[in-house]
């Protein structure tokens, strides 16, 4: 195994290994990225760090593993305190955490509703996406980011799932910044940062990917 | 610190569940609201417009949602009382890892093996007791999954056993024979008074579920 003190087992277009590497990014710490072969098989080290679920992200601090993304952050911010990703004060934490698991119980799975349908993607798919940011915009209001003026724990958990935005709006027909103005100068903002510029891939290549991944499941 | 606490909430949810028993456990008071999940009150729907579901903590007018989020809140607020959970980083990473597992798992698959029948149950059946299994791993020897004492994992999944005489009765199947350790565990729990006054009476969640699947038309 590598000698590395951080380790991620990861694959470029997972958002989810995305959040990791931002946060570890936002800590300027140094980390080894492992690129895991999802469909040519996974590593030893993957599916013996991850029994349960064998998935990435799977995060290595000297050797000891952990699993699931919102949990990693939370590790990372709690382990390396500064800068600090969470409010200081319990319920600016709560606020945090309710949105952080909003956005993992809704968006991606809208996402998959529209670049998994086969055929013309069904209105309802479209209509609930929309929705869903709508509700995030309204929590943003005015501020630069979720939690005010600092880049911080429910931007890092959202910014990666926008890079398969593109995606779902070549296939869907429409686009975020028409529907949802202010949610996508939210996404300018963050991409701005090194940060996650660093880690995000480019929108087209994930698009690529979705349309490799479609002819693979039949859809197209 | 103390403050205004109302819990609104309904008296068979296992997620209603875990907050009473992180507040009974640090002794706090609180105003308990029952809700009508029919009849959904004005209060519900202003404090958890995103959701509209039970519980929500109400702490000084401000709401708190998602069982998980409040049980964190309420031991961060009341941290000198009965801490639940770990203060070593990676060993509250591991907690946290085991309750989004029982999020994700107990309740859907509890709920199918009510729900269904056929190979659809007989796969849910299986598929809840490899889980709770793979629990009875994570405690091993322990008292509790906390240690010593009751802790994060413990709170969030002994609610579920108030719904094991349902599940048992509806599947045709003993839960204590296939994972001895877990309804030992369970016992343990039960003996604690913040646990055995959170929980419901299991016939009488039963008799909730047959109304249940009634309305549902599920026979």
């Amino acid at each position: 195994m590598s000698k590395a003190k951080l380790v991620i087992l990861d694959c470029w277009v997972s958002p989810f290994c995305m959040r990791v590497k931002i946060a570890l990014n936002e800590k300027g710490l140094e980390y080894e990225a492992q690129a895991e072969d999802l469909f040519g098989g996974k590593s030893e080290l993957l599916l013996s760090s991850n029994p349960i679920y064998k998935k990435v992200p799977v995060f290595l601090h000297d050797g000891k593993p952990l699993c699931e993304s919102l949990i990693i952050v939370n590790y990372i911010d709690e382990t390396w305190s500064s800068p600090p990703l969470l409010p200081p004060c319990s319920y600016g934490r709560a606020q945090a955490r309710f949105w952080a698991d909003f956005i993992d119980k809704k968006v991606f799975d809208a996402c998959g509703n529209i670049w998994r349908s086969k055929g013309e993607v069904p209105v309802e798919a479209k209509k609930e996406f929309i929705e869903i940011l709508k509700q995030l915009e309204e929590a943003l209001g005015d501020k630069d980011y979720f939690i005010g003026t600092t880049f911080g724990f429910v931007d890092i958990i959202l910014i990666p799932l926008t890079s398969w935005f593109f995606a779902v709006e070549k296939i869907g027909g429409f686009t975020v910044e028409a529907e949802c103005p202010k949610f996508s100068n939210w996404m300018k903002r963050c991409l701005q940062r090194e940060s996650v510029a660093k880690v995000v891939p480019p929108p087209e290549k994930v698009y690529e990917f979705v349309l490799m991944f479609r002819k693979m499941q039949g859809i197209d | 610190m103390a403050g205004e606490l109302v819990l609104l909430d309904f008296w068979p949810s296992p997620f209603g569940m875990r907050s009473r028993i992180a507040l009974a456990e640090k002794g706090i008071p609180y105003e308990y609201r029952e809700e009508d999940l029919r009849n959904k009150s004005d209060l519900l729907l202003q404090m958890n417009p995103v959701h509209k579901k039970i519980p929500v903590l109400i702490h000084n007018g401000k709401p708190v949602c998602e069982s998980v989020i409040q049980v964190q809140y309420i031991d961060e607020v009341w941290h000198d009382k009965a801490p639940l959970i770990p203060s070593d980083p990676y060993q509250r990473a591991v907690a946290r890892f085991w309750v989004d597992f029982i999020d994700k798992k107990i309740y859907e698959l509890g709920s199918k093996v009510w729900k269904t029948k056929g190979e659809e149950q007989a796969n849910a059946k299986k598929e809840f007791i490899e889980c709770l299994k793979l629990l009875e791993g994570e405690l091993g020897d322990k008292t509790y999954f906390g240690g010593e004492s009751l802790g994060y994992v413990d709170v969030a999944l002994v609610p579920f056993y108030s719904w094991f005489y349902a599940y048992e009765k509806c599947g045709d199947f003993s839960i204590e024979a296939e994972c001895p350790k877990m309804i030992a565990w369970v016992k343990r729990c039960m003996q604690k008074e913040s646990v055995a006054k959170s929980l419901p009476d299991q016939e009488k969640v039963y008799e909730f579920i047959l109304q249940l699947k009634k309305v549902f038309g599920i026979e």
